[in-house]
């Protein structure tokens, strides 16, 4: 159990049995009065916030977390469906809990998924992933347009900025942490 | 270089609240911090340091000298309270206690006004308190509310009944304080009820409050001062009080302070106050964490 006194930003507790992050966290207690202890806090499986005030003396159950390695194998639908590395076994993943990751996930990729209990709450990718250009207009030499990007679309359908120079056909590095070009593959 | 400028300001700070209680014919004392007993309260936990306590405060031993016929005492010193930590808190923070005899609590507040504006005047470049881009200006003429007319004006709330149905804190934290914050003067909030003021003098024509306030700047809590209970056996009914309500809400009993009972009614008619040092530190340099004007904080030890 986890007593008020634990809470502080980041712990992963369960309400109404969803697992809830506490995101901002503030002590506060009137010299002579209780001690309050005010917490925003976010679903970590649907995203909703709420705000709670607790006092000391309650206590909370926390949300065991466990992240696996894991291959993503195919999307069905809105599914997706990742294999554990070491139980082999099979996860179904809504694409709204995938979220952002789903631009990077190529048959076969790595990942870590974060599971509370048996149900998968979220993807976490490498921080650099390569994916090939299927398209992008050619860059004219002497363009006088004095941008210096152009858009490109990659091989999972995710559209990007990235250097003129990039032709399709070519490999490139992308930072998932912000889904920006990082640089081209060499080779 | 932030923070080693803040300390620069720190020290300044509690160079002019000596200079300025000895002006006064204060006498600077020091009381021990290593106690057997403080005064129960149903929610200041102490340190334990067995088999004794670390003090919460230092009222107990400076009442005490109260009685032995020190009429102005005043003392800047740690002090302990367990399990409290956050912005505006440290478990270990410094404290300035002063208490007058032949007073009540309206010289106490005419103290603060004097005190506050030395330190704006003498600590900061422009004369002002500063807390959240608000400037807090203590040389104006400061706003004094009642408990009563601030539960009503800001939270719609009646005091007496807060007090009764256990919201009081909550109200007080979510609405008014959030209020006081908007006053451009250091504000302060008087007569609490009776029920929250466990060491206080009740009020002679309104015995539901009590003759206790609290100095208020930029919405942070400064200070808590307090015409003095001088009749020892009321004291010991209202330890026990709070001893009780600690046994209910599951915490531990603490024990009483026997000898200051034993000494009490030789005590004149007095009033203290204790302030927190380094929250007024973190009005004079505007800062919003409480860690930003110390030279540690825990987690960093």
């Amino acid at each position: 159990m986890l007593s008020v006194a634990d809470l502080k930003k980041g712990t992963k507790l369960i309400l109404d049995g969803d697992p809830y992050i506490v995101t901002t966290f503030d002590f506060v207690k009137p010299g002579k009065g209780q001690a309050l202890y005010k917490c925003k806090m976010k679903n970590m499986i649907n995203g909703s916030t709420l705000d709670r005030t607790y006092r000391s003396g309650e206590n909370f159950e926390p949300a065991s977390m466990d992240e696996r390695d894991m291959e993503y194998l195919y999307r069905e639908g809105t599914h997706y469906t990742f294999m554990d590395q070491q139980t082999y076994d099979q996860v179904l993943m809504e694409e709204e809990t995938v979220g952002d990751a789903k631009n990077f996930l190529l048959e076969n990729t790595k990942v870590a998924v974060l599971l509370f209990g048996t149900k998968p709450i979220g993807v976490t990718l490498p921080n650099f992933i390569n994916l090939r250009v299927t398209q992008t207009d050619p860059w004219v030499k002497g363009d006088t347009s004095g941008s210096d990007s152009k858009p490109a679309t990659v091989e999972t359908g995710y559209v990007l900025r990235v250097p003129p120079f990039i032709e399709e056909g070519e490999v490139i590095v992308i930072d998932t942490r912000n889904g920006e070009y990082s640089t081209r593959l060499k080779g | 270089m932030f923070k080693k400028n803040t300390l620069h300001i720190r020290a300044r700070v509690i160079q002019t609240i000596r200079d300025f209680f000895n002006e006064r014919g204060f006498l600077e004392i020091e009381t021990p911090s290593l106690i057997p007993a403080n005064a129960p309260e149903e929610n200041i936990d102490p340190v334990s340091a067995l088999p004794w306590q670390l003090q919460t405060s230092p009222e107990i031993c400076m009442k005490r000298m109260l009685c032995r016929g020190y009429d102005r005492i005043f003392q800047i010193c740690r002090c302990w309270r367990a399990d409290e930590r956050g912005l505006r808190h440290l478990s270990e923070f410094s404290m300035l206690e002063w208490y007058r005899s032949n007073s009540d609590y309206n010289d106490l507040m005419d103290d603060c006004i004097a005190l506050l504006q030395k330190v704006a005047a003498n600590c900061t470049e422009d004369h002002f308190f500063h807390q959240k881009d608000r400037k807090i200006n203590p040389q104006d003429v400061w706003h004094k509310i009642s408990v009563q007319e601030a539960f009503s004006r800001f939270a719609e709330a009646d005091a007496l009944e807060s007090s009764q149905n256990g919201l009081f804190d909550e109200v007080l934290t979510s609405l008014v304080e959030p209020a006081l914050a908007n006053f451009d003067t250091p504000v302060i909030l008087t007569d609490y009820p009776a029920k929250l003021a466990a060491l206080s003098k009740i009020k002679q024509d309104n015995p539901d409050f009590a003759e206790r306030f609290e100095l208020y700047a930029g919405g942070l809590e400064l200070a808590n001062g307090f015409s003095e209970l001088t009749d020892p056996v009321e004291q010991r009914r209202r330890f026990e009080e709070a001893n009780e309500i600690r046994h209910r809400c599951g915490r531990t009993e603490l024990p009483l302070p026997e000898p200051f009972l034993a000494e009490l009614s030789a005590m004149p008619e007095s009033a203290g106050i204790a302030l927190g040092l380094d929250r007024l530190v973190m009005l004079t340099v505007g800062a919003e964490s409480i860690d930003q004007v110390v030279a540690f904080s825990p987690e960093s030890l």
